[in-house]
């Protein structure tokens, strides 16, 4: 017979330390995939995670990937850790852009310094009044929030769609479902001639500074900390928990907000129905992999972003199915998931005769 | 001025570890913005690159590519890494092109189905679908019992808005009472959006089902109604064997061919092409025998006549839905109108949505 057992004294080393053993133990699942594939393993995995970022143009474009998934999992942290299961990050992300496009059309063949700041800002709000909308709901009807913030990323996205191929198409587009390019004002300096990396990598970074500070230094990070440990603590500590609950889900969206009108006025420059490949559900995997630690997302932004980079390279040089990519990306939740399992609790295999003689 | 200094430095470090090249074996790169595997567009572009391979020339593809921001990276990684010549086949592909081929003047580019060539470097082609389509009209015009035909439509763009013209006007020639219903899925490929769309059209009494979206699960819902279909972009006859009564088939090997060894031997130059029926980058699937021995013969004839020039797919006179001229009597219809398409023609229901 099999009895599980959680485990008492759990090291907070060890806790931070599994992410790696997650990694390592992908990279070796990888290597026999590949192995199966019929590819020499030690090959495919130097093309998957080495030579997209040999060089420091290669290194550019993992910042440029990891500068969404980071923004986006920094501001989940903040649900996931009291307890708030916002997985419409996707749908924030896309609502936000569409209201910072706005802006960004609104102002078309403008100039100012004032512009950018506003779109910015118009993306951060339009992400944070989306992530209200479950907030709300879960406060005051009781709604479940894992149901009403997926469905509504396809509001959303629809909305996008409606919006650029009717009303905000490109007048000389010829019908394309696609916005006019924004004009340079309402664009993100790039930081590098030649390189796509552009300030919008410094949002992120502000955003994990801002993110710890708040985390372990606020009273609300305190509130934050201890209603994900236990509800009812939380409660009986007097906590208001309807305000939290608000309060982290418009940070989460805000920052999801912000990684939309990032891509739209960064490497995109105009809006149309692809502006994201699923960053939204892809930051969940970060920001488990993080640890919930905004330090920690940082380093899992980049480590999944190299999942996406690896995938185009391995196939360009071998041939090797895109797809593997996802692969990847899962192998990395189910060796984290796992993991952690055999963390917190142990598995005792009993021996069924001595218990019966017991008897 | 330290700082300018300092970026331009930083710069050309960049642009120096970005230069390095390897061998100069020729090499042709394919972008795809769906799966190998979808059966249709990409399908069809993936056959292609077969016959270039076929042909002795290394190629290279990158399967799913998000017409995103990570287009251009992959565009500009094919150049990097060696690739003489990179066909990328969508349309979203058009301003990543671009900017890639400015940076990289000795690498040959070619986009599928785009207007914009701003360096020398980039070709466009796409190819006369339309022939195809006036193909189909005609037939349904003949088979369609109920005088209605069902189209799924993606995007109100030029190319598909000709598309039903297209074939409303041969459907009308054949058949003055002819109606053409029309949904928009505003969508490429959703198998489940299009299985509804057409199942809608059916119950709207269309007996015909057409589409200009990738996936096949129209031609798939049209087999279970017993209506007709035809399938898009590759031969789907084995999805609907009894439903389906022809495929356009969109054949782009003769021209990869071409530009690929034309890119290798050092004479490739940069052109707008627009190849039909004539040049078989629009193909026909082999016609249901349900359709009798006459039609088959009918249509056969008027597939060479497409061809040959002797027959147009947009013969004056036509008029819009207002019943303003739009080509006078006697006269064809020029690239150019063709190009920038974007009313509909008498005989179609509906607006064309804003």
């Amino acid at each position: 017979m099999i009895k599980i057992e959680k485990r008492n004294d759990v090291p907070i080393t060890l806790y931070f330390f599994t992410p790696f053993i997650a990694i390592i133990l992908t990279i070796l699942g990888g290597g026999i995939i590949f192995y199966i594939l019929g590819f020499n393993p030690i090959e495919a995995l130097k093309f998957f995670f080495i030579t997209p970022i040999s060089n420091l143009y290669g290194f550019s474009e993992l910042l440029l990937k990891a500068t969404p998934l980071c923004l986006i999992a920094i501001g989940l942290s903040f649900c996931f850790k009291s307890n708030n299961w916002n997985i419409g990050a996707e749908g924030q992300l896309t609502f936000g852009a569409i209201v910072g496009g706005g802006v960004a059309l609104l102002f078309y063949n403008q100039e100012g310094f004032y512009i950018l700041p506003l779109v910015i800002l118009a993306g951060a709000f339009g992400g944070m009044i989306f992530a209200l909308i479950p907030a709300i709901l879960k406060t005051y009807f009781n709604t479940n929030e894992i149901l009403v913030s997926l469905m509504l990323v396809y509001v959303s996205k629809l909305l996008l769609d409606y919006l650029v191929v009717g009303p905000w198409s490109n007048p000389e587009g010829f019908n394309f479902p696609e916005t006019r390019q924004f004009s340079d004002s309402s664009r993100m300096p790039q930081l590098f001639e030649g390189l796509r990396i552009h300030a919008g990598i410094f949002l992120a970074l502000a955003a994990v500074i801002i993110s710890w500070f708040i985390l372990y230094k606020t009273y609300l990070g305190f509130q934050i900390k201890v209603s994900g440990l236990s509800l009812k603590t939380a409660k009986y500590a007097g906590f208001k928990g309807k305000t939290m609950i608000l309060v982290v889900f418009m940070i989460s969206g805000a920052s999801a907000g912000l990684a939309g009108v990032g891509e739209i006025t960064g490497p995109i420059g105009q809006l149309h129905r692809m502006i994201s490949p699923d960053y939204g559900f892809t930051a969940i995997i970060v920001a488990f992999l993080g640890r919930l630690n905004p330090f920690g997302i940082i380093f899992a932004s980049l480590v999944v972003a190299l999942t996406y980079l690896g995938a185009e390279t391995a196939q360009i040089f071998l041939q090797i199915p895109k797809y593997t990519g996802q692969v990847f990306q899962g192998m990395i939740l189910f060796f984290l998931l796992a993991s952690d399992y055999l963390l917190f609790f142990k598995i005792k295999i009993l021996n069924l005769k001595k218990n019966e003689l017991r008897h | 001025m330290y700082k300018n200094f300092l970026r331009y430095l930083i710069s050309a470090i960049f642009l120096l570890g970005l230069n390095v090249s390897a061998n100069a074996e020729f090499k042709v790169g394919f972008v795809y913005v769906g799966p190998t595997g979808d059966h249709g567009w990409t399908y069809q572009h993936h056959e292609g690159r077969n016959a270039v391979e076929a042909a002795g020339i290394k190629t290279t593809f990158v399967e799913s590519v998000p017409e995103g921001a990570d287009a251009e990276r992959v565009i500009r990684q094919l150049a990097q890494s060696g690739h003489d010549l990179i066909f990328t086949t969508s349309f979203g592909y058009m301003d990543p092109t671009n900017k890639v081929a400015k940076e990289f003047p000795n690498v040959k580019f070619e986009h599928a189905t785009g207007y914009k060539r701003e360096h020398s470097n980039v070709s466009t082609y796409s190819a006369r679908f339309y022939e195809g389509r006036t193909l189909l009209g005609h037939i349904a015009g003949k088979m369609t019992k109920t005088n209605t035909i069902g189209y799924i439509a993606s995007f109100p763009i030029p190319e598909v808005i000709r598309g039903i013209n297209a074939m409303t006007l041969a459907a009308q020639k054949v058949n003055p009472e002819i109606k053409t219903k029309i949904v928009w899925v505003f969508t490429w490929y959703d198998p489940g959006k299009e299985a509804e769309a057409a199942q809608a059209l059916i119950d709207q009494g269309a007996d015909i089902i057409m589409q200009h979206t990738d996936s096949t699960a129209p031609v798939q819902t049209a087999e279970k109604a017993g209506v007709w279909s035809f399938g898009q972009a590759s031969d789907m006859q084995r999805f609907a064997p009894k439903s389906i009564l022809t495929s356009i088939i969109d054949d782009w090997a003769p021209y990869y061919v071409e530009r690929a060894i034309a890119a290798r031997d050092g004479t490739w130059g940069q052109q707008d092409t627009w190849h039909g029926l004539n040049e078989g980058m629009v193909a026909m699937a082999p016609y249901n025998s349900a359709m009798g021995a006459d039609l088959v013969k009918e249509v056969e004839q008027l597939q060479k006549d497409l061809a040959s020039g002797k027959a147009h797919s947009f013969t004056g006179p036509i008029y819009d839905q207002k019943g303003n001229i739009l080509v006078a009597e006697g006269k064809v219809a020029d690239d150019g109108m063709l190009a920038g398409m974007s009313v509909y023609v008498k005989g179609v229901e509906g607006d064309i949505p804003k």
